[in-house]
């Protein structure tokens, strides 16, 4: 890690929490690249089973940092285009393809690219009072980060636009009635119940979540055909593990499964 | 014949070739390519064995050429060493070779996975043409390949440019069969391999050649070689057994005469 990110272990479950508070964790190359290889390491980890991702101080993550970006604008030596395809993109991706579960807590506000970092995780828990804020037309910018493809499949074209559109920060009360967060908890119960739920996963069988979540990120761009096809191979390998197997004579025999972390 | 750097195992009818080198993500060498055309050939004679697949690890089907071995090599030394010879090889094989992919397939690795009949590739498979970068160009089949099954203008900017494409992209431009996912590589591989296990092996065989054939030559010559196989078949054992199967509603039962 780096002094922009510190990770703590609690059992199965890696916590990695972004820590520029001064700066509302905005995120820089080197954040992005250490948030980029604590998943990464998570996900190759036999002792980790899912991955909290929050923010230090008030805010969870917001976004670009806007004085970085200027200054390197003002010097001729950026292309915003190339910046997101070396450091924003290899973050999403990394998320999408950790084999495990990765649980945005979300601690404070998250706007522009801290939006899609929470929006690529795999839930988001969400402390009261918080907001999601589309904020990139507020600087002139279009979504970025995966941003456009997660908003529109999350909560439709139509809610997806105002929300783009408008930048209107959204309150994650709101943000629950869409279905973009999973719960909102009191700002002080936030990492417990996000530690709870990130336990409760990194308890199953890892390699089926791992193949759920490669299902899950393919049934997007596939017809019903496709997906059952999809299912069949997915299946095929679920059926094969060791977990599976424990997990359906546990059925039979009206037991609770033990899994293999 | 024992080898270094492949392993081989028949699963019923089917011949399976896997490159073992994980430590330099089954780059190949000479010796690799050597031995992986031997293993192919020695199915290819053997009787039980209907349909072939090749394929590598998880993480690389084949990651290009050993490098390490290519550095200080000048014009005359790669003239004279004529490693396509081997490559060359792969192209006799009469039985079909499904190239089951995930991973890396790079420069040779993918011109290897091109060389096959069908290619069935894992969602995490990568296929491309790196040589550019290094001052070359594909030398086993790849400018040749890409350009017959992708189109020009893809084959270009695989060869100008060099960078990767992704499994779901490839499939999309006709570079390979279909994208299963990630570690379903090999069963679905497993799956057409039994199904043409199951067809008469002549007419595989004659398919196979008509099929490449229309690589080779015009459209009057491609017609006219496709019928001469046609009236071929109907000479052999199985076209009877495969026609009165097929009116008596049941399945054929096929000798490969």
């Amino acid at each position: 890690m780096s002094e922009t990110t510190h990770s703590t272990r609690d059992g199965a479950v890696l916590t990695l929490t972004i820590n520029r508070p001064e700066a509302l964790n905005a995120l820089n190359p080197p954040t992005m690249r250490a948030l980029r290889d604590g998943i990464e390491a998570a996900g190759r980890d036999r002792e980790i089973g899912a991955v909290v991702l929050t923010g230090s101080g008030r805010a969870f993550c917001s976004g670009a940092d806007l004085k970085d970006v200027a200054a390197r604008l003002d010097t001729g030596e950026m292309d915003v285009g190339n910046d997101l395809r070396a450091n924003y993109v290899p973050l999403t991706r990394a998320i999408r393809f950790c084999p495990k579960p990765v649980i945005a807590a979300l601690n404070g506000s998250a706007a522009g690219a801290g939006l899609s970092l929470a929006l690529a995780c795999d839930l988001r828990i969400a402390a009261a009072g918080a907001q999601l804020i589309v904020a990139f037309v507020r600087v002139g910018l279009v979504p970025d980060a995966g941003c456009l493809f997660f908003l529109t499949r999350m909560v439709g074209l139509s809610k997806a636009t105002e929300l783009a559109l408008s930048g209107d920060p959204l309150s994650v009360e709101a943000a629950q009635q869409l279905g973009l967060v999973a719960a909102v908890v009191p700002p002080d119960q936030l990492m417990s119940v996000a530690l709870e739920r990130a336990r409760r996963l990194a308890e199953g069988p890892r390699q089926t979540t791992a193949l759920i979540k490669r299902g899950l990120e393919r049934a997007l761009d596939l017809d019903l055909e496709q997906v059952m096809e999809l299912e069949a191979q997915l299946q095929t390998l679920a059926a094969r593990t060791a977990d599976a197997q424990e997990a359906i004579r546990a059925f039979i025999e009206k037991r609770t499964p033990v899994f293999r972390a | 014949m024992p080898y270094e750097f492949v392993l081989t195992e028949a699963r019923g009818p089917v011949g399976i070739v896997t490159i073992n080198r994980p430590q330099v993500r089954n780059a190949l060498n000479p010796q690799t390519i050597a031995e992986l055309v031997d293993a192919l050939e020695t199915f290819d004679g053997d009787e039980g064995i209907r349909c072939m697949i090749l394929t590598g690890d998880d993480r690389a089907f084949a990651a290009g050429a050993d490098i390490s071995q290519m550095v200080d090599a000048g014009a005359v030394e790669v003239l004279a060493d004529d490693n396509f010879a081997r490559w060359a090889r792969f192209r006799a094989i009469h039985k079909p070779v499904i190239a089951a992919v995930s991973g890396y397939a790079l420069g040779g690795g993918c011109e290897l996975a091109l060389m096959c009949d069908l290619v069935v590739a894992s969602e995490t498979a990568l296929f491309g043409q790196p040589e550019v970068k290094i001052g070359i160009i594909p030398g086993a089949g790849g400018t040749q390949r890409w350009a017959r099954s992708a189109g020009k203008v893809r084959a270009m900017e695989a060869v100008l440019i060099g960078e990767p494409v992704r499994a779901v992209d490839a499939e999309r431009m006709g570079l390979i069969n279909r994208v299963v996912a990630a570690g379903a590589h090999l069963d679905e591989a497993l799956r057409l391999a039994n199904l043409i296990a199951a067809r008469p092996p002549l007419a595989v065989r004659l398919g196979k050649e008509a099929v490449n054939h229309a690589m080779e030559v015009g459209l009057g010559a491609g017609l006219d070689f496709e019928r001469k196989l046609f009236y071929l078949l109907f000479a052999s054992e199985d076209k009877r057994e495969g026609m009165r199967a097929f009116l008596e509603k049941r399945p054929g039962r096929f000798n490969g005469r």
